[in-house]
């Protein structure tokens, strides 16, 4: 089922290499290409075909769920729904991620619809990549939206990358988090040529002692733009954070928009961005150590979105 | 060896060309632990950044094992083995010690070979190799981890422009141990900016300059008796009372 193309664009986004362990669901051009379940963790196509229910049992430990999205079909455009429940206790990793090989001259598009329920105490580690190739005229999008709902003392760390090749991608975010929950996000993205990238988050702490660390490291190049647009709203006894960090080079575009809300009297909220290109310092530094301007430039890079 | 015939460095200020470096000729041959020392603003730092290739001279010339190396880029210079440690060490968000380390050796240094190069300059690799080169080191540990790239490079020419700067007078202490540890293992030349007595006491040649120019050289022994007590030979209790340490 799985063609070349398609196995290599698997390893950029999920670091596929062969079938995973665990369960999984490799959905290719439109279609599910591979699934797995196991005894404790159950993937059920919705009845509408619009996507699938993963579902993980109470007091699952130490298993993980794959679900990579391959398009390598010009043309073919996709909304995917996933959802996700997460049973107390838990503690999972789930690897999604969408790559897209376009060669074609049409637009290809996929996207993906995530909804997590965290059960009490359930812990999740999600990792997302996204990424795009294919020399045709035809542009890659990506629009994930993420909804994330806590119960008590759920915590969650999410990884989202996307450092190549995706022309236009709006990504949506909202949490809404229960008392003592902790989501922890890391968001990496470089953009290049003149893509457009726009993050928003909103993220409610709903909860006493609810916290949330929402950081986003972004290089922009070229002529692309980047907008990076973070809310936390403390609604409760609760602490939050949230960073934009990003390196601005050539002509490109950097919008950073950090908001908070506080309606409660013990709310601790903080927000920093900060935007600025490669210190030339920096690049004198590894110059020193050998490594001519571009190299120096590229480590620096490498650095700062790993 | 390391020659410059003749350098001159002039900047433009506000409309007016004023001359940092005149007329300087100095000679550092190879296997040689030299220090250049002279008051505040007689060109120290400039005259390390003109041999690191950061500054290009605007008159003279600079020559490396015989070759001309007057227009050659920092990247040129550091290949042909002449390496620069920063006054004030650079930070990088994300890039790790042994990351750091590695590109300084040019080759993908073994954990282990890189914890050597740390416990060189008294760091505990365990608790270093990983951490990030960025705000959250102090600035005696971003100096000694500037020290232990200059190591792993192992050059033949090592420049060092005021290591003593930044750093607490606990940390400066350390910091001399390094030296004069470094003295006895490296291969090449090291050659250190410094007005600090201690520093001055384990060079095999002074250099003292001042004006923009090299006024005096000689063999340790004969020219350090004469700068104790001046602006070239500032003694430690000296830092302690102007504060410098505390920086």
């Amino acid at each position: 089922m799985i063609d070349r193309i398609q196995q290599h664009i698997l390893e950029e986004v999920a670091d596929l290499h062969a079938v995973p362990e665990g369960a999984y669901n490799i959905r290719a051009n439109g279609k599910m290409a591979a699934r797995n379940t196991t005894a404790h963790i159950d993937i059920i196509s919705k009845k509408d075909g619009s996507g699938i229910d993963i579902r993980i049992q109470p007091g699952t430990k130490h298993e993980s769920v794959h679900i990579p999205v391959v398009i390598s079909e010009s043309g073919l455009k996709e909304v995917v729904y996933n959802d996700f429940y997460i049973g107390e206790d838990a503690d999972v990793v789930i690897v999604a991620g969408c790559g897209i090989h376009n060669c074609g001259e049409q637009d290809a598009q996929h996207d993906g619809i995530h909804r997590f329920y965290v059960g009490k105490n359930a812990h999740v580690r999600y990792v997302e990549k996204h990424y795009g190739e294919g020399d045709g005229k035809g542009r890659r999008l990506l629009n994930p939206g993420t909804e994330v709902y806590m119960e008590e003392n759920a915590s969650m760390e999410m990884e989202m990358v996307q450092i190549k090749g995706v022309d236009s991608t709006v990504r949506r975010t909202v949490a809404k988090l229960a008392a003592g929950a902790k989501l922890v996000v890391r968001e990496r993205l470089m953009t290049h040529g003149d893509q457009t990238a726009e993050s928003f988050y909103v993220t409610e702490l709903n909860g006493a002692h609810a916290s949330a660390d929402i950081v986003s490291r972004s290089v922009a190049k070229d002529a692309s733009y980047q907008k990076f647009d973070s809310r936390i709203v403390g609604n409760a006894p609760c602490t939050g954070h949230t960073e934009c960090d990003a390196i601005i080079m050539d002509k490109a575009r950097i919008l950073a928009v950090p908001q908070l809300e506080a309606n409660d009297l013990d709310a601790a909220l903080i927000h920093e961005a900060a935007i600025g290109k490669i210190a030339g310092e920096q690049i004198i530094k590894l110059m020193t150590l050998g490594l001519t301007e571009a190299q120096a430039e590229e480590q620096i890079i490498n650095g700062f979105l790993k | 060896m390391l020659e410059l015939k003749h350098v001159a460095f002039e900047v433009s200020v506000d409309g007016k060309s004023k001359q940092i470096i005149r007329d300087l000729s100095l000679t550092v041959p190879d296997h040689m632990f030299l220090v250049i020392t002279g008051p505040n603003g007689s060109g120290k730092s400039t005259l390390a950044k003109l041999i690191a290739g950061i500054e290009k001279p605007t008159a003279g010339q600079i020559l490396f094992n015989g070759k001309d190396i007057t227009q050659a880029s920092v990247t040129e210079r550091a290949q042909m083995g002449v390496s620069f440690a920063f006054q004030q060490p650079v930070r990088f968000k994300g890039i790790c010690v042994i990351d750091l380390l590695r590109i300084a050796a040019g080759r993908d240094l073994s954990v282990g070979d890189a914890c050597a190069y740390l416990s060189e300059v008294g760091l505990c690799a365990r608790d270093y190799i990983r951490r990030e080169v960025d705000a959250s080191l102090s600035g005696g540990e971003i100096k000694r981890i500037e020290i232990a790239t200059l190591l792993a490079r192992g050059t033949q020419l090592s420049v060092f422009d005021e290591p003593e700067a930044g750093i607490d007078l606990w940390s400066f202490q350390n910091l001399i141990r390094v030296f004069e540890r470094m003295r006895e293992t490296v291969n090449g030349s090291v050659l250190i900016i410094s007005h600090q007595e201690r520093i001055l006491q384990i060079a095999d040649r002074i250099a003292v300059l001042s004006g923009g120019t090299i006024t005096k050289t000689g063999p340790r022994e004969e020219l350090l008796p004469e700068l104790l007590g001046t602006t070239s030979a500032v003694s430690n209790c000296e830092r302690l009372e102007k504060g410098v340490a505390r920086v």
